[in-house]
């Protein structure tokens, strides 16, 4: 479903993403770990275009978006995305900021994009907030909201960037349960995560990324269990 | 010679005419501003190079100019480029407009850029292409942002007004200055002016307060 050739991307002088080749298959869950600075968020953000690869190429569905003639707005419309920070719109409820998108996006009615907007958030079990504003609610309400929201838009994929490291320790759950439902549902996901325990559960492959690259892959009993590779076997002993 | 004050109801009304021309032409500049500000304003923060570079010079030029330079530009430069004179209410208006639309400028694109990153980059993600997010997303949030300081602009703006009396045109300043050729009472007239132009000003700001309380928003 996703795939990226030899994707690269500097910021200035800092090299941050130095060639990844990857392709993610339809219903699989990648989980990609790595220490902070490694360009696992930007690796992520690359995938929808968020930010625009200096070298290489991604392709989505068979297209190649890196093409400048693609219409980066319809591919990201396929592509939800979750942030660690929500980024949910402050100044509209909540129900405003799920309906936002596939009314002005899709052009689905309002009255529909209501109704699928409270089957959403019935989902993520917070369906008595639809008109509280994001500041009345915690940060694991906010983020499931953020949740809702990228599915909103019926998407073929989903991409979590960090999406539990801003909360507080007894969010987290709330949170990872939602997610743990969209992985049993079959859905396409790449998860940048620190959470290990939930790397190895829901993970059907778990990428282990270090400086700009991917040092090791494979399913998650090998790469968190028997991780070959000196520095994937440091990074572990430093967070298990 | 001892301060006589008793002069001043008599001269009040002539005070008043030109305070309401003063406000005019606060008003008018500050509009054609606002116009041209949010305009230049978008601009600055544009992806486009050249946009960002022709409103910056725009900006820096008007910025780095006093308006009494750019006044005599509009009233006295003008006419020898266009063969013909420049009334004296419409370069006023002209001037200054153009004068506000550059700070009006920095104080939308500073309003735009206080929006978190991740507002736009969430706008985005769910497809809505840029102008849809500064639409729906960006600008309802600037807005709230932009108001204190637009309040400020126009208290400054009206405060400048008073350069025009210099090119006859007879606001608040001139009209004092007119009073005191009559009566020989400069330190009271002026004073008195002073306090209409502080009572305008107290007044808009009182005003700005109003409506920020009245605009405070869930974040």
């Amino acid at each position: 479903m996703i795939r990226t050739s030899g994707l690269q991307k500097s910021f200035g002088s800092n090299h941050v993403l130095r060639g990844i080749d990857i392709t993610i298959n339809p219903h699989e869950v990648v989980v990609v770990i790595g220490p902070s600075g490694s360009g696992k968020s930007t690796f992520l953000r690359c995938l929808n275009l968020l930010e625009k690869p200096t070298a290489g190429q991604v392709f989505f569905r068979g297209q190649c978006i890196t093409d400048p003639h693609v219409n980066v707005n319809e591919v990201r419309t396929e592509m939800g995305m979750v942030f660690q920070r929500f980024n949910l719109f402050p100044h509209m409820t909540v129900i405003d900021n799920i309906t936002l998108g596939p009314a002005k996006v899709r052009g689905v009615s309002l009255e529909e994009a209501r109704e699928t907007a409270r089957v959403l958030l019935d989902k993520v079990g917070i369906l008595d907030k639809e008109n509280a504003y994001p500041s009345e609610l915690s940060g694991g309400q906010q983020q499931r909201v953020a949740i809702a929201r990228a599915l909103a838009m019926k998407p073929m994929a989903m991409l979590f960037d960090e999406a539990t490291s801003a909360l507080d320790p007894e969010m987290i759950g709330e949170v990872l349960d939602v997610i743990r439902t969209l992985a049993e549902e079959g859905m396409t996901m790449v998860i940048v995560t620190h959470e290990m325990g939930f790397a190895n559960e829901v993970g059907d492959r778990v990428i282990f990324m270090d400086e700009g690259v991917i040092v090791e892959e494979g399913p998650p009993e090998e790469v968190l269990g028997q991780p070959q590779n000196p520095r994937t076997q440091a990074f572990l002993s430093k967070v298990l | 010679m001892a301060l006589d004050f008793s002069i001043i109801p008599g001269i009040l009304p002539a005070l008043l005419l030109g305070a309401r021309l003063t406000v005019q032409l606060a008003l008018i500049a500050v509009a054609i501003g606002l116009v041209i500000g949010s305009f230049v304003g978008i601009g600055r923060v544009s992806g486009n190079r050249v946009i960002r570079t022709i409103t910056g010079i725009y900006v820096d030029f008007i910025r780095g100019t006093p308006l009494l330079v750019q006044l005599f530009l509009v009233y006295f430069g003008l006419p020898s480029l266009i063969g013909r004179p420049v009334p004296p209410f419409t370069a006023a208006i002209a001037a200054m407009g153009i004068n506000s639309g550059a700070y009006v400028a920095e104080i939308v694109r500073a309003g735009i850029q206080s929006i978190d990153r991740g507002q736009m980059e969430a706008a985005r993600s769910i497809g809505l292409t840029y102008a849809q997010s500064m639409r729906y997303i960006i600008f309802p949030q600037a807005f709230r942002r932009v108001i204190p300081p637009l309040g400020n602009e126009f208290i400054a703006m009206l405060k400048e007004t008073s350069l025009v009396s210099v090119i006859a045109l007879e606001d608040l300043l001139r009209k004092g200055q007119v009073v005191i050729t009559r009566t020989f009472r400069p330190f009271e007239i002026y004073m008195a002016v002073a306090l209409i132009y502080l009572v305008m000003t107290l007044a808009i700001s009182r005003l700005v307060a109003w409506s920020e309380k009245r605009l405070k928003v869930v974040d």
